[in-house]
């Protein structure tokens, strides 16, 4: 039985019906050539979420970002300026890698007036301009104002920092992000500074990882501990409020009652004592509720989980959210990033509740990704290629979807004229 | 004697105090991992009933002027914290399902 209202076509799927009902393929998850082909056409031209502003907070304060899918390294740094730029991590002189600390695969952050290379000692000012050569005299003619840093395009929304490898983006930033997105322009994000980071290498395609955090279909049963065993339903079943889609981006609301209201049975002893538990702290500080949270008018309102195409998603609480952002390391791999972000703790029983939060998560956070290295292992047979989704599962035939789109387009435009 | 640690309230938990007492993350999950089922159980059964006490009483400083034995008891919240995951919830230290995933955390508030 249907517990909440499905749109007027029947589904939620049949409500987009460019998505189609039929089965799908996962060849997009499992091919090196398919992959080759989404760095260009995706990550390379896709804005891409790096970080957030409160990672910069001062000027001269930077951090680099490798990325893989773009096999490239970046520097973002805040200028005297107050701005935030983005460059390519290599000196303009000899192609060193200009900022590094240990070793020069890792990423790295601090703060600088400006940045030396270490090989022959190249200056470049935050601006990215090249301010000193060593022993100038000895080059030919050299301009230097031709030699500043290379820049990558970098925009910031809601103080989440973006940047572009298209040497001429489609699409601004903002027109990007699009309505459904931008209608979370005066969510405080800003003030949910406490954060709990994580990193991980997963043995699965980054869609297929993404996958497991776009439908709740499979909750009740690779998750069913989130629930105490007294009270858990053998056939339990979970049914999402809302989904929603604009462009290449989608959502997910769904209910979820106070836990201060539920039958004590329906939580661990560790979350009656904490105050806290998988959907983070009981009680959070008041937090202005943007129009754009609940597009649904789902009640109660529990979460709604935002997917920003390609890597991103930010699934908001009330009063705090998490960040997941998938990199691509080839067709099999990808680079896991987390964080749970929230008030700054007033008091120790206010930490405690962010640790437990914390704690939650990676521990189901870990069945996800043990389970996904077996579904890429299984896809990899290549035996079948029709996988049947429900309509709990509609952001998952989305986001495969948009991606072959996103590729085949860009085959597309470079295809020789009049073949 | 050993050195106590821990508010002289709860001293009863010194003997868990060298082993739990740990500060990070990463130290906690190791030692979940690497201690057997039955010790993990000792040290839950023996805290969980002062639990709830247990925060209250570090909820009565500052966060950033915890006296160091109120920090070692929070210190050893945290790792009841983590346990209660292998007790309450998997029955074994490691998740359910989680095979060979790895999943480090890499940034959090002091303390």
């Amino acid at each position: 039985m249907a517990k909440w209202p499905k749109p007027a076509e029947g589904s939620w799927t049949e409500h987009y019906p460019e998505l189609g009902t039929g089965p799908i393929s996962f060849r997009d998850s499992i091919s090196p050539e398919f992959y080759e082909l989404e760095r260009e056409a995706v990550f390379k031209r896709a804005w891409l979420n790096v970080g957030r502003i409160e990672e910069v907070p001062r000027v001269g304060s930077y951090f680099t970002k490798e990325i893989d899918a773009a096999r490239t390294s970046v520097i973002v740094v805040k200028g005297k300026d107050e701005q935030i730029r983005a460059f390519y991590n290599i000196c303009r002189h000899r192609g060193n890698k200009l900022v590094w600390n240990d070793f020069p695969n890792e990423e790295t952050k601090g703060g600088c007036r400006q940045f030396t290379c270490k090989y022959h000692g190249w200056r470049y000012d935050l601006k990215g301009d090249l301010t000193f050569v060593q022993q100038e005299g000895e080059f030919f003619g050299l301009d230097s104002s031709r030699y500043g840093l290379k820049p990558v395009h970098c925009d910031v929304w809601n103080g989440f920092i973006f940047i572009n490898f298209d040497p001429e983006p489609q699409w601004g930033l903002r027109e990007f992000l699009g309505p459904m997105i931008t209608a979370l322009d005066d969510y405080p994000f800003g003030m949910m500074t406490e954060r709990y980071d994580f990193a991980a290498q997963n043995n699965s395609n980054w869609k297929i990882f993404a996958d497991a955090f776009q439908e709740y279909y499979h909750v009740p049963s690779l998750h069913s501990q989130q629930v105490p065993s007294v009270v858990r339903q053998p056939n339990a079943s979970f049914e999402c409020g809302h989904f929603q889609i604009d462009g290449p981006h989608r959502l997910v609301s769904t209910a979820g009652t106070r836990r201060w209201k539920l039958d004590p049975d329906y939580m661990y002893p560790v979350e009656r004592v904490t105050r806290s538990g998988l959907v983070g702290p009981w009680r959070t500080p008041e937090t202005h509720f943007s129009a754009g949270l609940n597009p649904g008018g789902i009640e109660p309102w529990g979460i709604t989980n935002f997917q920003i195409f390609p890597n991103l998603e930010i699934l908001i609480y009330h009063g705090w959210y998490l960040l997941y952002r998938y990199w691509p390391t080839s067709h099999n791999t990808h680079k896991f990033e987390a964080y749970n972000a929230f008030h700054p703790a007033r008091t120790v029983r206010e930490r405690i509740e962010h640790e437990v939060a914390s704690v939650v998560l990676k521990e189901f956070a870990l069945q996800d990704a043990g389970m996904l290295g077996g579904t890429q292992a299984a896809l990899e047979y290549d035996i079948v290629d029709d996988y049947p989704l429900s309509d709990q599962e509609i952001l998952v035939r989305h986001l495969h979807k948009v991606s072959v789109d996103w590729v085949e387009e860009y085959q597309a435009q470079r295809a020789p004229a009049g073949v | 004697m050993a050195e106590s640690r821990l508010p002289s309230a709860f001293a009863e938990f010194e003997p868990f105090a060298e082993k739990w007492c740990l500060a990070t993350e990463p130290e906690r999950w190791e030692m979940r991992m690497h201690t057997p089922m039955a010790e993990i159980r000792e040290f839950y059964d023996a805290f969980a009933p002062r639990f709830e006490e247990a925060i209250d009483y570090c909820d009565k400083f500052g966060l950033d002027d915890l006296p160091e034995d109120a920090l070692n008891l929070l210190h050893l919240i945290y790792s009841m914290v983590m346990v209660s995951m292998a007790v309450e919830i998997f029955g074994t230290q490691k998740p359910a399902d989680s095979a060979d995933a790895v999943m480090n955390r890499v940034g959090a508030p002091v303390p």
